[in-house]
């Protein structure tokens, strides 16, 4: 019977990972928190107590306490009586942790997807930022900081719009 | 966790995070303006955790006198002239990096806080480089004023690599992240045309004793001010 506990559990713990995950990113709300990877588990730890673990994009993220609160409530609405979100650092988020669908909603929202990292090392130079506008690869850096720590200032050489480009981290 | 090695760490966060936060509505151009506020947020995230894992943040930050901060005197210097600002961010974004890195391969308490943050420090580093470059090979103006800032700091650099209890690190292991500092600093520097100062560092005419609670005077207004409103009131939220 251990055994089918533990399995009922998992199964639960997928649906709650679901719903967490389903939360919108408060900046961003293009983006759910299962878009931009940063719910790494959750746990049942009892008849109605659940444990959610998130990780922040950059540590001083002030995104992180709402994001929480939102889990909190969508738990809280789906009938679990107890729900604790706690912050893990390791390991570290990586703009790689935003799923493919995430990198479409981005562009579609008018912001450049992170570049993929290499295997080992940093982003490959001569991957140029595309305009999330226009599609020109002709694009040219203002500003490694903008309107959020997560995201760079860059210029569309092409169509002269400014734009948001979300960095590589 | 061992409190003088999360102290020393996350005040040097916490106080530099302030001290760029002054450039708010002063800075020269609006994105420089975000750039500052951008790091003043990385490292003040960096500064919580680090001060949560031995006490409370906010009577950590807020409560404490000046000579129970063990903060390095660099980053209490004050902001002075953007070339103040930019030789003090290539001082210590390069040896945050190199300590983190550090911090980060082996494995012990910090070393998830490291892992994370040395991504962060990476973007403020390369700021400090490309803005040293722009303003030594620049005008002859901002030639000579980022000589200066790099001359009026440079007594304060010696401090960064003296041993930190608690860090699990030894003495060979700071000699090599000084010997690592001070390559790449060089190497900057005299890429950027400005000379590499060649005042102490190390010895009896150095600055230094942050770390034992020493500060210099400007410390003192820069906490009355960062403290007033939470000591005039106090549990006030909004």
């Amino acid at each position: 019977m251990v055994s089918g506990a533990r399995a009922a559990d998992t199964r639960l713990e997928a649906e709650l990972r679901r719903l967490a995950g389903s939360v919108s990113d408060p900046e961003l709300p293009v983006l759910t928190l299962e878009d931009l990877g940063v719910v790494r588990a959750v746990h049942v730890r009892g008849a109605g107590r659940v444990e959610v673990e998130l990780t922040p994009t950059y540590t001083g993220c002030p995104a992180i306490e709402t994001m929480s609160a939102d889990i909190e409530q969508v738990l809280h609405e789906h009938g679990v009586a107890e729900v604790s979100v706690v912050t893990v650092l390791a390991p570290a988020w990586s703009t790689d942790d935003i799923t493919a669908e995430g990198r479409r909603k981005l562009t579609e929202f008018g912001i450049a997807p992170p570049r993929p990292h290499a295997a080992d090392g940093p982003v490959s130079l001569t991957l140029s930022v595309r305009c999330p506008h226009c599609g020109s690869t002709e694009t040219e850096l203002l500003s490694r900081f903008s309107s959020t720590a997560c995201k760079a200032l860059r210029r569309c050489v092409s169509c002269r719009e400014p734009f948001d480009h979300f960095k590589e981290l | 966790m061992d409190t003088a090695a999360a102290l020393a760490l996350g005040d040097d966060a916490l106080v530099l995070s302030h001290r760029l936060g002054e450039w708010a509505g002063h800075a020269p151009v609006l994105e420089e303006e975000v750039a500052l506020a951008n790091i003043a947020l990385d490292l003040l995230g960096q500064a919580r955790v680090l001060l949560s894992l031995v006490g409370d943040e906010d009577e950590l930050a807020y409560l404490r006198e000046e000579r129970a901060f063990r903060n390095l005197q660099l980053v209490e210097q004050p902001g002075g002239d953007f070339a103040h600002t930019i030789a003090r961010q290539l001082y210590f974004s390069g040896y945050q990096y190199l300590l983190y890195e550090r911090l980060a391969a082996d494995g012990g308490p910090l070393s998830g806080l490291a892992a994370k943050a040395v991504k962060e420090v990476a973007y403020h580093r390369d700021h400090a480089e490309q803005w040293t470059t722009r303003l030594g090979d620049g005008t002859q103006e901002s030639h000579r004023r980022m000589q200066r800032a790099c001359d009026a700091l440079w007594r304060y650099t010696g401090e960064m690599f003296r041993p930190v209890e608690g860090l699990g690190l030894d003495a060979e292991d700071w000699v090599l992240l000084d010997a690592a500092w001070t390559a790449r600093v060089t190497e900057v520097l005299t890429g950027a045309t400005l000379t590499v100062p060649e005042g102490p560092r190390a010895d009896a005419w150095s600055a230094g004793g942050g770390r034992e609670g020493l500060h210099t005077e400007p410390f003192g207004r820069m906490l009355a001010e960062m403290q007033h409103l939470h000591r005039s009131h106090p549990g006030a939220s909004w």
